[in-house]
C-alpha cells in the first residue's frame, strides 16, 4: 500500500457497469515527508475519502477486494483515510 | 487506473482468438491537467470510446475484470469515458 493525497475528482457517465456508484478520485502518491513522488493516478474510493485528505491505497488485482462480492475493474483503490503519520528522523 | 487520451485505432487480422471482435485503441497517458506523460499503449475498448476522448484505463490483471474480458489476454482496458476532471491544489 502507498500513501497519497487526494487531488481531485473524475466524473465519467459512460463506464463499466461494475464501476457505477463508486467515486473516482485523482491521487498523488507521496513520500514519508509529504513530498509528491511519482505519477498521479485514478483510484476507486471504498472509504468515503475526499479532496485534500491523505489516504492509503492498494494497487493491483487486490484493489477489487474492498468491493466484494462485486468485482469492479480497478487496479487502485483507496482503503484508508490517514489521520496522521510519524517518521523517525 | 490512469487517465489517457485516445489518439488512434489498431487493426489486427491475426490475433488471439479471445481478442476477436475486441476494439483496440492507441492511448496516450496524461496527467489530470491534460499534459501527456509516459509512453503510448494499446488498450481494449469496453465502453465505445473514440479518438480524441479522455478515458480511464485499468492496467494489469485487473483489466480482465472489465465487462466481456474474462480470461482474455489483455493488460489494459478502457473502462470509462471521462466527462470532467476537477483538481484542487
Amino acid at each position: 500500500m502507498q500513501l497519497a493525497r487526494v487531488m481531485g475528482e473524475v466524473v465519467a457517465t459512460i463506464k463499466d457497469p461494475n464501476l457505477i456508484g463508486s467515486k473516482l478520485l485523482v491521487l498523488q502518491p507521496i513520500a514519508g515527508s509529504g513530498e509528491p513522488v511519482g505519477r498521479t493516478l485514478v483510484a476507486l474510493d471504498s472509504v468515503g475519502a475526499g479532496v485534500g485528505e491523505h489516504v492509503f491505497f492498494v494497487r493491483g488485482r487486490e484493489a477489487a477486494f474492498p468491493f466484494y462480492p462485486a468485482e469492479p475493474p480497478t487496479d487502485a483503490s483507496i482503503v484508508g483515510i490517514v489521520d496522521h503519520w510519524n517518521m523517525e528522523k | 487506473m490512469i487517465l489517457a487520451k485516445i489518439v488512434g485505432t489498431v487493426v489486427a487480422t491475426r490475433k488471439d482468438d479471445r481478442l476477436v471482435s475486441s476494439k483496440l485503441l492507441v492511448a496516450r497517458p496524461m496527467d489530470p491537467r491534460g499534459t501527456p506523460e509516459g509512453s503510448y499503449l494499446v488498450a481494449v475498448d469496453t465502453v465505445d470510446a473514440g479518438v480524441g476522448e479522455t478515458v480511464l484505463i485499468v492496467s494489469g490483471s485487473s483489466a480482465r475484470m472489465a465487462a466481456g474480458l474474462k480470461d482474455c489476454p489483455v493488460d489494459a482496458a478502457i473502462v470509462g469515458i471521462v466527462d470532467s476532471i476537477e483538481v484542487r491544489d
